[in-house]
């Protein structure tokens, strides 16, 4: 198991570094930089010339990463030129707001998702599974854009919750957790709903095939309560297909998070990188691509785990090898 | 049933967009300047008398300029006319009374129009792109399955690297690498391209995992006895195993894909302004705050995107397998 942990350690930190050296090199190769994009093409050359100094951005890619990466390792990851404030202080901010925003959705997803997939698996002929099947549907074919577009759409009518950002502005300071979960609410069920239809649809197919097999006819022969075999015994095995995806799922969060942030202006890793990409604040967008790295390292991470406790034999190399990377 | 439905949903989809310049009354630039953010105009049977009529339009009369409101103009009629100046059906009176079946943009453009035009665009990136992965998907599953070793280890590895991130990013990193100005052109290749890449894992698994278990199986020894080559191996046998999955998956891409490009559109990384495609479309209504209080036609394209996706995923219904589910080889997770 130590072994196990090492590696998967190892195997994070090799993605945060990869993905924000190969943000910061990309970034760093498209056209324009950040000084020609704030001050114009007009500016007087030794204004450009003396700000790209100050950004480094003077020096060649490989003189600039490699200076980059030296700072790195002490956790100093450059400044934001957009901001003026060290990367390292900006990014926990808006990583930690979409951090709420998906951790949330997953929860609401899982708690309302996998139930009714129990429920519509076990007995897929009822009137109630149908009727699940059929949401179910629909809201699949609702990618988190489109959710947030008609929540918006339907919170702008109806006065219901507030349509964008995270705090009112001018909001009394004791009710701020109150004001913070009445913005919450659009978002995450933007990118809760299509995400709940699925987890349902892969649990309920995941069911349907466990409540065939003979060890829940065995158990219920013995004359033990249906509902107890099909919530205890039944839903641990369908479990394990579950499991196996939300190493995925993580993936699916952010780049559904991503169009929500957008949208209902959630001030999010999605939208601070979708800036600091426009402007060519190549230290930013390094940073949030780290930033991003980490979580799916550690959302993989933590279902990997989840995944050996439902399934002891995914802890062997073979199955390691097929749900891992 | 329902799987007819959504055969009949796209088919729609897919004739509006080839059709287009028949089916559309107006030309993506079209402006009415009177119009602007008109409403839709309802084509009637029955006038305000009660009696019945050839379908016909009642004009807009327009009661503020300022807050854009307009009104029916209910003392004229103006009947459609029929397959006239090439298209399908129009207003007999275009100048005056515009049939707008979708109401008008900020720029007073039809929306109706543009949303078929837009349906070229997207969903034709949509395609190219799903065909796209496919093939790469294709290629390099086959070569894992039929070789293995440690090509095989080094090209799953990657497949399952790549799975992981989250698509939506590469996809804008990669996209925000090239000028931000592009021509139409350049713009479809690029994001098919980009699509195409983002993809091709999802594809190549499932295309690896099928062709290692077919060609264990008698029919391929018995091909490689007889001395098929390698490549009339997999090209004739092996390969044509794999159609059902591949099917499958092309009605997982498109969709998937038509988001990306709305989502990269709506950014403004996607296809430049003036263009119509869905996300370019839901760009410019994000830019009137009003639109989703005054303007709510403005949001067709994501109602169009609903029904197209919709379709799709009734077609698809239970065709699914749940063994491609398990072992995550399913364009479906692609976010």
């Amino acid at each position: 198991m130590t072994r196990y942990l090492v590696r998967r350690i190892a195997f994070a930190l090799f993605l945060v570094v990869a993905v924000s050296s190969a943000s910061l090199v990309l970034a760093r190769l498209a056209p324009g930089d950040y000084v020609t994009e704030s001050l114009g093409a007009q500016a007087p050359r030794e204004t450009i010339e003396r700000e790209r100094a100050r950004f480094g951005l003077d020096k060649s890619i490989g003189a600039q990463y490699r200076a980059w990466l030296a700072a790195a390792v002490r956790l100093d990851f450059g400044s934001s030129m957009q901001y003026g404030r060290p990367v390292r202080d900006l990014i926990p901010e808006r990583a930690a707001n979409t951090a709420v925003l998906a951790v949330t959705a997953l929860l609401v997803a899982t708690f309302i998702g996998l139930p009714l997939g129990v429920v519509t698996g076990s007995r897929p002929d009822s009137l109630f599974a149908h009727a699940i099947r059929s949401v179910s549907l629909v809201l699949l074919s609702m990618p988190p854009l489109l959710t947030s577009l008609f929540l918006v759409f339907v919170a702008a009518r109806t006065g219901w919750f507030p349509i964008a950002g995270m705090r009112s502005p001018g909001a009394p300071p004791e009710g701020a957790l109150v004001d913070l979960l009445r913005h919450l609410v659009l978002p995450t069920m933007a990118l809760g709903a299509p995400l709940a239809a699925m987890l349902e649809r892969l649990q309920s197919q995941a069911m349907s095939e466990v409540v065939g097999e003979p060890f829940v006819m065995a158990t219920l022969a013995r004359g033990v309560p249906r509902a107890r075999v099909v919530w205890r015994d039944a839903l641990k095995a369908a479990l394990r297909p579950i499991a196996a995806v939300y190493g995925l799922i993580v993936g699916t969060l952010l780049s559904g998070s991503f169009a929500v942030e957008v949208i209902s202006a959630w001030p999010g890793l999605g939208t601070l990188m979708l800036g600091a990409l426009r402007t060519r604040d190549v230290y930013l967008v390094a940073g949030c691509a780290g930033a991003g790295a980490l979580f799916l390292a550690f959302g993989t991470l933590v279902s990997d785990i989840a995944l050996a406790f439902v399934d002891p034999r995914a802890s062997d190399t073979s199955h390691e090898q097929a749900a891992g990377a | 049933m329902s799987r007819r439905l959504g055969l009949v949903i796209v088919a729609f989809a897919v004739a509006a967009a080839i059709g287009a310049p028949a089916v559309a009354p107006h030309g993506i630039t079209d402006h009415f300047g009177l119009l602007l953010n008109a409403p839709p105009t309802l084509p009637r049977l029955v006038d305000d008398q009660g009696s019945l009529h050839a379908p016909f339009i009642y004009p807009w009369r327009r009661l503020s300029q300022l807050e854009q409101r307009y009104e029916e103009d209910r003392s004229v009629r103006i009947p459609l006319a029929w397959f006239s100046g090439g298209h399908l059906v129009r207003s007999s009176n275009e100048t005056a009374a515009p049939l707008l079946l979708l109401g008008a943009d900020s720029f007073g453009r039809d929306v109706f129009a543009r949303l078929a035009f837009g349906a070229r665009l997207s969903l034709g990136l949509a395609i190219t792109a799903a065909l796209g992965a496919m093939l790469l998907g294709a290629i390099f599953g086959t070569i894992a399955g039929y070789y293995g070793g440690t090509l095989d280890d080094l090209l799953m590895r990657t497949t399952d690297f790549v799975m992981v991130l989250p698509a939506m990013y590469v996809a804008l990193a990669l996209r925000s690498v090239l000028p931000l100005v592009l021509t139409a052109t350049q713009v479809f290749g690029l994001l098919a391209a980009i699509f195409a890449v983002v993809g091709a894992p999802f594809i190549a698994r499932g295309v690896r995992a099928i062709v290692r278990s077919e060609k264990q199986l008698e029919y391929a020894a018995a091909a490689q006895a007889l001395g098929a080559s390698d490549l009339r191996l997999l090209a004739r046998h092996l390969l044509p195993a794999a159609r059902g999955f591949l099917a499958v998956q092309m009605t997982l891409l498109v969709p998937a894909f038509i988001v990306a490009e709305a989502t990269l559109s709506y950014v403004g990384l996607g296809f430049p302004d003036q263009l119509a495609s869905w996300g370019t479309m839901l760009h410019d209504a994000s830019t009137n705050i009003r639109v989703f209080a005054d303007f709510p036609w403005l949001l067709s394209p994501a109602a169009a995107m609903f029904l197209v996706v919709l379709g799709l995923n009734l077609v698809l219904q239970d065709s699914r397998s749940p063994a491609d589910t398990r072992r995550g080889a399913n364009a479906s997770l692609l976010g």
